[in-house]
């Protein structure tokens, strides 16, 4: 059962108090954009077999969206940080790279 | 090889079943191949199968980094069935259970199709109409469905309370000739008859990179060293995105785990497969007497091949509402399998940006009643160039927005 720690009400919330909002920090594309961008920010998503970065709903809680980090491999939890980042805390960072040398995510780690 | 019929059966009896032999042969990794397959579960294999009988091209190797069946072929709930809405499904999940209907005779295995009739409830006023729609587009597509009462529900399978206080039953989607099939038979099957025709199926065999040259590939690496191929076919579900970004492309697809449980045997009870949508439940009596029950998938990208115990409790918790008699049963075992799905919940067979690699993925929860059309489709792909019944399901779909929406049809995992 995965746990995260609401970085808002600071609640070490379980599964079932969470929904999943799939892949964080997507960059969207509107009209106008070109076809391609257009494909990858409505379908392509990173479906990496290792650290993913995500986004979660304290749905049962205080309600807020935040960000997480987290293997898909292992499930486990490197951090989680508020919905308004833009890009991955650089302590969640290091605490990925000392444990996944070489880690790499899009162009954001 | 021998073939198997009821005289090698008595045959082996009188001398203690000495003389069987493999069902197929070890191999080792021949320098290049003119197709390697990477996968052996159900939709690799019979992508093989279906190369060598339909095309002539057996000069083929299926990899498979663990063992022939052990990914979702292996861990599903055996549910066949065609009543899709969409006409391109219809023609590929029609195709896969025609063929079904003669596997054991065509594979010389008896892989146990059991045409028993399934049916998919409808609990809520939505799902009498979206079911009663997808009624009338299978009679247009020529697909055996019929929209039956409550009473007709009730007599079908007895062990159901059709008046349950939250979610009566208010009719059903029946398929009398949908049903079930041994998962692990259909991988053995296929497997027996490649291995037959001379192709090689290389197990604890993991690929590990995709060689290019030119936009064109060239071979694979893989834990038993590299070895060369003119085209390369990947099947490998739950692991597509991790395979494509080994070639240099990228998938709309994300992995998320499907889990499944069976309770103790029990006497014969339910005779018919029945899949309950809005509960998310779905259960079928196996042969040897377990209740084979699946829910929903988890919400978030997962390749860990397990479940979670909420799943198992919200989907019990649910079905035991309309099957009041499973409330006494022990469950025996739960499994996760790791499924790849689709924004519009239909597969992918398709050429990709790589010249001479073809890839079939996104079968998500629903694939394993699609394993012979499936092969069809992507052998004749491989071995032609197009493929009448792979058409619309192409990757090109969601650049050009033309999706095969099946997310009312597959509504639960099955
Ligand atoms: C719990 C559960 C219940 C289900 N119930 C149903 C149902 O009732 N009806 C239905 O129609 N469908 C059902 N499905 C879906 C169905 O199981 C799948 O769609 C189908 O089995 C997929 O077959 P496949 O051959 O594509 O994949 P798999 O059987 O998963 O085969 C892919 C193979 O590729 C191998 N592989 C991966 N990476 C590599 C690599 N790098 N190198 C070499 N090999 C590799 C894997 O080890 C695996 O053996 C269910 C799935 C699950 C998990
Ligand atoms: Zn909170």
């Amino acid at each position: 059962m995965l746990i995260f720690e609401c970085p808002y009400c600071g609640v070490m919330a379980e599964e079932t108090e969470l929904t999943a909002g799939g892949e964080a920090h997507v960059k969207r594309f509107g009209p106008g954009s070109s076809d391609e961008d257009f494909e990858t920010y409505l379908f392509h998503r990173e479906n990496p077999k290792g650290v993913h970065f995500e986004r979660w709903r304290h749905a049962n809680g205080c309600g807020k969206w935040f960000l997480a980090a987290r293997c898909t491999n292992t499930l486990e939890v490197f951090g989680t940080y508020p919905a308004q980042t833009t890009r991955p805390p650089e302590p969640i960072l290091e605490a990925i790279r000392a444990k996944r040398p070489g880690f790499q995510w899009r162009d954001l780690a | 090889m021998k073939r198997y019929s009821a005289f090698a059966v008595a045959r082996e009896a009188l001398r203690d079943h000495t003389g069987w032999g493999r069902a197929w042969h070890k191999a080792q990794p021949k320098k290049r191949y003119d197709v390697i397959i990477v996968g052996a579960g159900g939709h690799g294999l019979a992508t093989a199968y279906y190369l060598g009988k339909n095309f002539g091209i057996t000069n083929v190797a299926i990899l498979e980094k663990g063992w022939l069946g052990g990914g979702n072929t292996g861990r599903n709930t055996t549910i066949i069935r065609s009543n899709y809405l969409q006409d391109p499904s219809a023609a590929i999940y029609e195709k896969a259970r025609g063929l079904y209907e003669t596997l054991s005779q065509d594979l010389n295995y008896n892989v146990m199709f059991s045409p028993r009739g399934v049916m998919m409830l409808a609990q809520t006023e939505h799902e009498v109409r979206g079911y009663q729609r997808t009624a009338h587009a299978n009679s247009l597509q020529g697909v055996e469905t019929e929209f039956i009462s409550p009473k007709q529900v009730k007599e079908l399978c007895p062990i159901m309370n059709i008046d349950g206080p939250r979610y009566p039953v208010l009719g059903a989607l029946w398929q009398p000739r949908g049903g079930t099939a041994r998962h692990d038979a259909v991988a053995w099957g296929y497997a027996r008859k490649c291995s037959e025709m001379g192709m090689d199926i290389l197990q604890k065999c993991e690929v590990t990179g995709v060689r290019t040259e030119g936009g064109k590939v060239q071979g694979v690496e893989t834990t038993l060293g590299p070895i060369d191929c003119d085209k390369l076919g990947l099947v490998v579900a739950g692991h597509s995105s991790v395979l494509a970004e080994q070639a240099g492309f990228r998938l709309p697809i994300e992995s998320l785990a499907l889990q499944a449980l069976v309770s103790e045997p029990i006497k014969p009870c339910m005779d018919v497969v029945v899949m309950a949508n809005t509960v998310h439940g779905y259960m079928s009596q196996s042969d040897k007497g377990e209740m084979v029950i699946g829910g929903g998938t988890d919400g978030f990208n997962n390749y860990t091949q397990r479940g979670s115990f909420h799943h198992i409790e919200e989907t019990v918790r649910a079905l035991i509402e309309t099957f009041p008699m499973l409330s006494r049963l022990k469950m025996l075992r739960q499994w996760g399998g790791i499924v790849d799905m689709t924004g519009d919940r239909s597969p992918i067979i398709s050429s990709t940006p790589v010249g001479g690699i073809f890839i079939n993925c996104g079968w998500g929860t629903g694939g394993f009643k699609a394993i012979p059309g499936s092969g069809w489709a992507m052998a004749e792909l491989m071995a032609k160039g197009h493929s009448p019944l792979a058409e619309d399901f192409g990757l090109n779909r969601f650049v050009e927005g033309r999706f095969i929406d099946e997310s009312v049809a597959a509504g639960v995992a099955h």
